[in-house]
């Protein structure tokens, strides 16, 4: 039994960079659309800023757009990994930015960065 | 239910849903969420204070609420809503305006200030309301809002550091839903085939 779960786990975690790598952007689109639209749209600034091109922008350029001050200066460029790490927790990433929303799920925050990227033409 | 069928809980009118601003006095969720506010800042004065990033976070809230608020403003004066969906947006505009009155009151408790609203014609221009033909397309723009609010709202619950915030932030994220479930009966959507369709 105890050699069948460790296959189990082994198998999983082999698994698990291919899931990594194979973020889906439809699926993204839609999550995006439901969860990350009643404050952003792709074309225009509101509550926050436009997403076209969000991805290898760096943070606090959107043109437009008033940051907080710590994201203007916080200074990452927006790619997988920075991404990840934003909509994992926001706060936490760059104490002091104004976002509060984050995506609990990776598998969720991967397809909604795929997506971005789509939009981004990257 | 039909577009057409749909109907507010009151009679208030057009004269209403354009009106700017508060009557000065709290709602009754206003009280409650200063209730609450009373708490959180003991308890955050106790555990050294995080009502700094609350206060951001009940910003975001306060600036999502200024646009709703707007946006049915601006499809009120449209002229693609018709007679009998009207008060149905005023009454869903009330609500909104208790929402912010609420932020407001519970930002300025915690000593930040509130952020201003944009005007209509901003916000007319970031949601693209030029395009909206006919009472369909403003619906689907109340949806999308309504829908993205309530999404929004049980997204940020993780992030404030008191509990009575982050469960007033669910009953907004319920209003918010009420409304995006009436606008999609409306428009003829068929029901969620899947649980946890919000969030």
């Amino acid at each position: 039994m105890s050699r069948l779960i460790a296959g189990a786990i082994a198998a999983s975690m082999a698994l698990a960079p291919s899931l990594a790598s194979a973020a889906d952007a439809a699926r993204g689109k839609e999550l995006w659309e439901a969860r990350c639209t009643g404050c952003h749209s792709l074309d225009a600034n509101r509550v926050g800023p436009l997403h076209k091109g969000v991805f290898g922008r760096e943070a606090g350029t959107a043109p437009g757009f008033s940051y907080s001050p710590a994201l203007k200066n916080a200074g990452p460029t927006w790619g997988e990994t920075t991404l990840d790490k934003w909509l994992a927790g926001p706060s936490q990433f760059v104490p002091g930015s104004r976002m509060g929303f984050s995506v609990g799920e990776a598998t969720d925050r991967g397809d909604i960065i795929a997506y971005l990227k789509s939009v981004s033409g990257r | 239910m039909s577009i057409e069928t749909i109907t507010a809980p009151t009679s208030a009118g057009r004269r209403g849903l354009l009106r700017v601003g508060g009557t000065g006095l709290l709602s009754a969720t206003a009280v409650a969420l200063l209730a609450g506010c009373e708490r959180m800042a003991s308890t955050a004065q106790a555990q050294g204070g995080n009502a700094a990033n609350d206060v951001q976070i009940l910003n975001v809230a306060l600036a999502l609420e200024h646009e709703a608020i707007s946006a049915y403003s601006i499809a009120a004066a449209s002229g693609l809503v018709t007679r009998q969906v009207l008060p149905v947006a005023v009454a869903f505009q009330s609500h909104h305006k208790e929402h912010r009155d609420a932020l407001v009151a519970t930002i300025q408790k915690l000593g930040g200030s509130a952020v201003a609203a944009k005007s209509d014609a901003e916000v007319a221009k970031a949601l693209n309301a030029g395009s909206l033909k006919n009472q369909t397309d403003v619906l689907r723009l109340a949806q999308r809002l309504e829908r993205g609010a309530a999404n929004a709202y049980l997204g940020v619950i993780p992030s404030f550091s008191d509990r009575n915030l982050a469960q007033v932030s669910g009953k907004l994220a319920s209003d918010e839903t009420g409304h995006w479930v009436i606008l999609s009966q409306a428009l003829g959507d068929p029901i969620a085939p899947k649980a946890f369709y919000v969030g």
